[in-house]
């Protein structure tokens, strides 16, 4: 009987990372755009997915993977009744979206001719930021009643993001949310990201965030493989 | 609170490379874990303890070594090491800084018995 040591080197989410990639290249085959959002409970995330599909839906064709923790389809259900093909993917207690859940919410979907799918995370700042999922575009939707000091206590969250979307901006009226500590923290965590100030009640703030969106799916549209 | 999912991978690449080597058991396994990463050694310790139980892996140590973080301002080019994770450079004060080390979550090596 010996013992050696083996020598491994290896990120321990490797499986995972290398299946996000996979994702993605299945999503580049099509031109298809893939956001993840991301966010605690409350924040906004299926209303956003709502008016974003009514902002989009006439001029492309969408679909969303709804992850939730519990067998409910009360998302989903909304994402339907505006004629959007949706799959909803219940992640039975876990506390975030890996990439293997990801592959089967697009096995049950239909891609060939979709420009945008929306993946809704579970709501919750720490466990989604460790998951890859293969999507283009990471996105985490704060909100004005959360308070502004989020990015110093789910700092991970927000450091792997390409767009920040502040919501509930109509309440600002009401709660004591100072902005200049909010993107200050932001901006330490991930120098020069996007940031867009909206109400998903109101609208206020939401063409930006459609136009930006636009110009994100337009290019993957026209990108060469 | 994903440490769970984690563990699971954790065990996974251990098997995946004892079996690769012939091993009859696995008494060690080094990690680096960064303390930006979030995950809590008590907890993969907690998990692994249950998880790991009739396999290859049973009763194996888990070693953690905690790396620091580190930052280097991309404005002045000053690296610079602080607890305080949120802190501009301290040399210039440019918020444009990035991490160089501490959000590592690696299984270096495993000690093997064949």
């Amino acid at each position: 009987m010996s013992t050696e040591k083996v020598q491994i080197v290896e990120k321990i989410l490797d499986a995972n990372d290398q299946m996000a990639e996979e994702n993605q290249q299945a999503f580049d085959k099509n031109h298809t755009l893939a956001i993840n959002i991301m966010a605690s409970p409350g924040a906004g995330k299926t209303s956003l997915i709502l008016r974003t599909i009514e902002g989009l839906s006439k001029d492309y064709h969408i679909a969303v993977i709804e992850g939730d923790t519990a067998p409910v389809t009360i998302d989903a259900d909304k994402v339907h009744a505006l004629g959007i093909p949706v799959t909803q993917i219940n992640t039975g207690g876990d506390c975030h979206l890996d990439a293997l859940m990801v592959r089967k919410g697009m096995q049950a979907l239909d891609l060939q001719d979709v420009d945008l799918v929306i993946i809704e995370n579970v709501g919750n700042l720490v466990c989604p930021a460790a998951f890859k999922l293969g999507s283009h575009i990471n996105v985490v939707i704060a909100s004005i009643p959360e308070g502004d000091d989020k990015p110093y206590k789910y700092p991970n969250i927000y450091r792997g993001i390409q767009s920040l979307v502040l919501n509930k901006t109509d309440l600002k009226p009401y709660v004591d949310f100072n902005f200049d500590y909010f993107q200050k923290g932001i901006q330490v965590l991930n120098p020069g990201v996007e940031i867009f100030q909206l109400s998903s009640k109101t609208g206020e703030g939401l063409e930006a965030w459609l136009n930006w969106l636009r110009a994100q799916i337009d290019k993957k549209k026209h990108a060469n493989q | 609170m994903h440490e769970l999912a984690v563990t699971e991978s954790l065990l996974a690449t251990a098997t995946e490379y004892a079996q690769k080597n012939e091993a009859k058991k696995v008494i060690s396994l080094n990690l680096l874990i960064g303390v930006l990463s979030g995950i809590v050694d008590d907890s993969v310790q907690f998990y692994w303890d249950m998880i790991s139980a009739d396999t290859i892996c049973s009763q194996a140590k888990l070693n953690i070594e905690r790396q620091p973080a580190k930052f280097k301002c991309q404005t002045c080019q000053t690296e610079y090491a602080l607890n305080e994770e949120l802190s501009p450079c301290p040399n210039c004060g440019s918020v444009n800084i990035r991490v160089i080390a501490g959000d590592e979550f690696l299984l270096q090596s495993i000690e093997i018995e064949k």
